[in-house]
């Protein structure tokens, strides 16, 4: 036997020598396991001293010292447990089990965060991707390239925050389009969530700076079938099952352009005063992208067709978890945010 | 855009209910926002049949009735109408009903007999002013029935989300109009008190002045005033409005001025045509003229401010001077008072981007700029002249003095486009046959000429559509009068996209994933901050000025939410934010970077009841937390945290660069709050270069790229051999780095180190001044046999020698 094995079956037999010690349920058991241990005869431990003799000498000095702790340490475990198993009475709790245990700090994410997570969940099982794009934004993105029309009351949707000459805060996450579209040939299926400003003085349900997640789709043969069967497919991944419907609408960069209701969640499409009695709710915004949006990202709009959605994850955490003003969302009080814990 | 039922049912006849149409409205033309029923004060009045009637025993003019109200028993009603009969129905408001007028009716007796509530008349009901006996109802409806549905009364107003690009939906007539293709009804003019007057009106294109009667019409701004046309009436009695008039302008929520007034505002809802008449008593020169302000010229509008003009707008003047700002507001000056005789009322189309500028520029906004800046349409006037001079010629009397003026310089044609039958199946997915596509759009005024040979149509586009340009717009309007719900939701397949997932995506969300793990919470703040001139980016036209200008790091908007939590009385904040940040830069564009960033005060852990309370969050805490981000930021890489001074306690270095730091945090905060510490790493810079120039593109190759920002994780194996390890302790100097020490321990020590661990700083009155014991503790391990232990105090004493030979350092003793 050399050292090194002399070492593991030492530490191989304290281990096992633990573990029948604990398991004894009598005295009587408890004295069998004794005899196999540390017995004179066939001790596990008192073998494997024998052996030490037939080491190197120079090892012998430190494996015999590894030898005895190990044997004194069986022996007080041999005690401890011939103590607790030897008491008349049956043995007293020694810990009242019914109280707390230790506790760590629970983090959470933000609620808007956990909308967007589940969003992209659904998208990412039917191929999209994540694209990100920056907020300081060039007007061209986010206006010019979005075929907004100048001088035109559509602007007035987009009360817009200005950086500079040409520079702004982004007013939707739809620059990622553009962009997308200008660093990646179609195929095209992705998803952009980032935060969008709008000069919108803070109100209940207003805030100037909120998130927004925006789909888009450009390939080959992809029409308005595809539009409403992959979002009535998300709203019925999202909301559990449930009807949609498709309203006519106007953005300038789709055409046709639809918003998308699901049967309110308040009243499950009876009518209510959250609903105003149409039984309906707003989800999203979507529509076929605007040929002119896809010439300016260089594609070929006879080609390639497609189709894009935005929608609020902050107004959806509202619902979701019954948050009545969407200051809560920007105040980060931790008393909030620790509701979001999971 | 406020519609009437009766209003456009006046136009269409359709037999929908109020709900009906406001989904129809809603599915194919533009989304009802509300429904206002306009008698609301009758929502508790229900049709009450009356089963018997007989004297009341204590009354010679009193009945005594059993009415049927749909409850389920019959009730005693006295009633002092000589007309009640049974077996008729009558309005009923059951005791508990409100009236309109405010009276809330009780359960009382009369006369000795119980009375549960009361049969009206039509005046109780404010339907008109008979009170002669109760209202005799001719229906069949059920009892119970609310009385304002089974009798149709009071109108219902419908609050309309029309869109910009649809101008053509803010009138009556736009509205009627789809309603009229979606129901397949037909759509006729709205009945007027009859006066027929025919003009011959024919544009007159060279003109650019014209007579109407008396007064003299000048167009200067073509431009601002494509098409302008005039109409003198002389002899008006200026008053109050017949009832039929005034109710349909308060069934859009509009109010009567007096007769000519209203006939404008009326028009203006019905066709969507704004109009505005002038006193021509007032006009100078007996002249109209359209030109451009002159700078500086000043003009009291209809609301009583004073305006100051400037050149790029257009007004309306007499010889002297502006008397209306074109398509936004008329004067005061020349403003219809009582005392008006002869009226100039003009009906024009005036340039929507103009209007625009002139409204913003004044913060002016009416009924018809809103419609004129969105674009009204160019061939209504003269129908809507025509109209508004009968109407006007009802209701206020008078008489025209001569041909109505018509100043259209360049008469538009209209437009056309190209839709191609396969281009309708390639966008909306389904085909659709050409009758159908000529069908639906002929319906709401397209013309269709279908191509010779192929399959497609030449599309004459109407006049009040300038929205529709292109073969798309036709397309949408397909899907719309088709209605979206009649395409097929069927999944179909689709190829995978050729955007990788994005990596500072999946960077962010590991990070997000590991702090969360740590006990943090996510915060989303704002990143509008005080700020100052230097060195933040500026927002040009901020909300708040106090807030104008963006963050230059996280810490500073996590600073501002942890003084609001401190304010709650919050004692223990861990939050954490991933956000972009911004500078200046040297370039046109601020430069944005992706940050990450926690902020950590009060307990280290909840509080338990087997420990004493737990210890605040120190600089440790914030190191580790700086470590942790940095980690989960830069897996793999090198990093580096290098002390710092001030409220820096350490800079930290990602593969050699600065990317961040781990600080004190300085609140404005109570006396009883802990210190806070903040940790900040820089993840990625967010360009906004353009990716190419416009109607190109650059695209990146794309190439299977391994897991984004994955790291090489190679596995060691496993130690076969014994460890040996010892303890030193030795006296640092105060002013000598930990750090220093490790190295020189590491050199020495030699490969066979295989972990070095502080164990225990100690300062105490048995450590010399200025001084401190440090204790490490070093595992060695020979991969392929067991050290001796001669082997192992050799190098114990080796390396107490290097330390007090390099660094003066030497072991504690006693």
């Amino acid at each position: 036997m050399t050292t090194q094995e002399f070492f593991e079956a030492l530490q191989r037999a304290h281990v096992e020598g633990s573990a029948r010690i604990s398991a004894a349920a009598t005295p009587l058991e408890l004295t069998d396991v004794r005899n196999a241990l540390i017995g004179r005869k066939n001790g596990s431990l008192s073998q494997l001293m024998r052996e030490l003799p037939s080491l190197p000498e120079a090892d012998r000095r430190e494996a015999g010292a590894r030898a005895n702790s190990a044997r004194v340490a069986i022996e007080e475990e041999l005690e401890t447990r011939k103590v607790s198993l030897d008491a008349d009475t049956p043995p007293q709790p020694t810990l009242d089990l019914s109280m707390p245990g230790r506790q760590s700090w629970r983090g959470a994410k933000h609620p808007v965060t956990l909308i967007i997570e589940e969003i992209e969940g659904i998208f990412r099982d039917i191929g999209f991707t994540i694209a990100l794009g920056p907020e300081a934004e060039l007007e061209w993105y986010n206006f010019g390239a979005l075929n907004f029309p100048a001088d035109h009351p559509a602007m007035d949707m987009h009360d817009t925050l200005y950086l500079g000459k040409e520079v702004l805060l982004r007013t939707h996450t739809s620059p990622v389009q553009v962009r997308t579209l200008q660093s990646y040939p179609p195929p095209i299926r992705i998803l952009a969530p980032g935060n969008v400003y709008r000069r919108d003085f803070f109100d209940a349900s207003h805030a100037p700076m909120f998130s927004q997640i925006e789909g888009l789709a450009v390939d080959e043969g992809v029409s308005f079938v595809d539009l409403k069967a992959t979002l009535s497919y998300f709203a019925n991944r999202l909301f559990g099952k449930t009807k949609t419907r498709f309203r006519p609408s106007y953005f300038p960069f789709t055409e046709p352009s639809a918003e998308m209701d699901v049967e309110c969640q308040l009243c499950s499409g009876r009518g209510c005063s959250g609903c105003k009695g149409t039984g309906w709710m707003e989800i999203l915004g979507s529509g076929m992208v605007h040929p002119a949006v896809l010439q300016s990202a260089g594609v070929d709009a006879e080609r390639y067709t497609g189709w894009a959605f935005g929608m609020g994850p902050g107004r959806m955490a509202m619902l979701r978890y019954g948050i009545p003003n969407i200051r809560l969302l920007y105040d980060s009080d931790v008393r909030f945010l620790e509701q979001f814990a999971r | 855009m406020n519609a009437s039922h009766d209003w456009l049912n006046a136009f269409v006849q359709t037999s929908m209910t109020p709900a009906a149409l406001r989904d129809l409205i809603t599915a194919r033309c533009a989304t009802v926002d509300d429904m206002v029923s306009l008698r609301a004060d009758l929502s508790e009045i229900v049709i009450g049949y009356v089963v018997e009637a007989s004297r009341h025993p204590n009354s010679d003019h009193l009945w005594v009735t059993r009415v049927d109200a749909g409850t389920g028993e019959l009730l005693d009603v006295v009633c002092g109408a000589a007309n009640v009969t049974a077996g008729k129905r009558y309005p009923f408001a059951p005791a508990g009903a409100t009236l309109p007028g405010g009276l809330k009716l009780e359960k009382r007796k009369i006369r000795g007999s119980l009375s549960n509530g009361m049969l009206c008349s039509a005046r109780e009901l404010g339907l008109g002013d008979d009170h002669e006996g109760i209202l005799e109802l001719n229906t069949e409806a059920a009892p119970g029935t609310p009385f304002t549905s089974a009798m149709g009364v009071g109108d219902t107003r419908y609050v309309i989300d029309v869109q910009p690009n649809r101008p053509d939906l803010l009138s009556h007539l736009g509205i009627a109009r789809e309603i009229s293709a979606a129901s397949q009804q037909p759509m006729r003019w709205p009945d007027l008190p009859d006066v027929s007057h025919s003009f011959a009106t024919a544009p007159s294109v060279a003109a650019s002045a014209l007579r109407a009667g008396s007064v003299e019409v000048r167009l200067e701004d073509a431009a601002g005033a494509p098409r302008y046309m005039g109409v003198v009436i002389r002899g008006v009695s200026i008053g109050s409005s017949p009832a039929w008039l005034t109710a349909r302008l308060e069934s859009v929520g509009a109010r009567s001025i007096n007769n000519v007034v209203d006939a404008t505002n009326y028009l203006l809802h019905e066709l969507g045509q704004p109009m505005h008449a002038f006193d021509v008593a007032k006009l100078e020169g007996s002249a109209v003229i359209v030109r451009r302000a002159s700078a500086d010229e000043r003009l009291r509008t209809l609301d009583g401010v004073d305006r100051i003009l400037n050149p790029q707008m257009t007004v309306i003047a007499d010889a002297e001077r502006a008397q209306g700002i074109a398509g936004v507001m008329g004067g005061s000056e020349s403003e219809v008072t009582d005392a008006t005789k002869d009226i100039f009322l003009e009906v024009a189309t005036f340039d929507p981007a103009s209007v625009r500028r002139t409204r913003r520029a004044l913060g002016l906004s009416t009924d018809a700029s809103y419609r004129f800046e969105r674009g009204t349409d160019i061939e209504l006037p003269s129908a809507a002249l025509a109209r508004a001079v009968s109407l006007i010629l009802a209701v206020a009397g008078g008489e025209v003095d001569g041909a109505p003026v018509d100043l259209y310089p360049a008469p538009r044609a209209r437009a056309k486009a190209v839709l191609r039958v396969s281009r309708v199946a390639q966008l909306l997915g389904e085909p659709i046959p050409a009758a159908e596509i000529e069908r639906l759009v002929t319906s709401v005024g397209f013309k269709c000429a279908k191509h010779e040979g192929d399959s497609s149509f030449d599309v004459e586009i109407p006049s009040w559509r300038g929205d529709v340009r292109a073969e798309v717009d036709l397309i949408e309007e397909i899907a719309r009068l088709r209605g979206f719900d009649s395409f097929s939701e069927e999944l179909r397949p689709f190829r995978s996209g050729s955007v990788p997932a994005s990596p500072l995506d999946t960077v962010l969300k590991r990070v997000r994933e590991a702090l969360v793990m740590k006990g943090l919470l996510e915060a989303r703040p704002m990143p509008f901050v005080s700020g100052a001139e230097r060195g933040f980016v500026r927002v040009a036209n901020p909300i708040a000025e106090n807030e104008a200008y963006l963050r230059r790091e996280l810490l500073d908007t996590l600073s501002r939410r942890a003084e609001h939590n401190l304010s709650q009385m919050q004692r223990n904040i861990r939050l954490f934010e991933i956000g972009s940040v911004f500078d200046p830069g040297d370039a046109d564009l601020p430069r944005e970077e992706m940050h990450v960033a926690a902020l950590i005060l009060g307990d280290r852990r909840p509080a338990h009841w087997t420990e004493p309370p737990s210890p605040a969050f120190d600089e440790w805490d914030a190191k580790a937390l700086g470590e942790e981000i940095t980690r989960a930021v830069a897996p793999g890489s090198r990093s580096a945290f290098r002390p710092g001074e001030g409220d820096v306690l350490w800079t930290i270095e990602i593969d050699g660069a600065r990317r961040g730091e781990v600080r004190k945090v300085s609140l404005d905060a109570p006396l009883w709050a802990a210190q806070a510490f903040g940790a900040e790493v820089s993840v990625e810079r967010l360009t906004a270069e353009p990716v190419a120039a416009a109607g190109t593109a650059r695209y990146k190759s794309v190439a299977v790229s391994q897991s984004p920002a994955s790291h090489e994780i190679r596995y060691q194996v496993l130690p076969t051999t014994p460890s040996s390890s010892f303890d030193i302790a030795v006296l640092v100097p105060n002013d000598m780095r930990a750090e220093q020490v490790e190295e020189a321990i590491r050199r020495s020590a030699g490969t066979l180190l295989e972990k070095l661990t502080l164990l225990s700083e100690y300062r105490g009155d048995s450590i010399t001044q200025g001084m401190r014991s440090i204790a490490w503790h070093l595992v060695f391990r020979h991969p392929e046999r067991t050290l001796e232990s001669r082997e192992i105090s050799s190098r114990r004493e080796r390396l107490l020698r290097t330390l007090e030979g390099e660094l003066g350092v030497r072991q504690r003793t006693a």
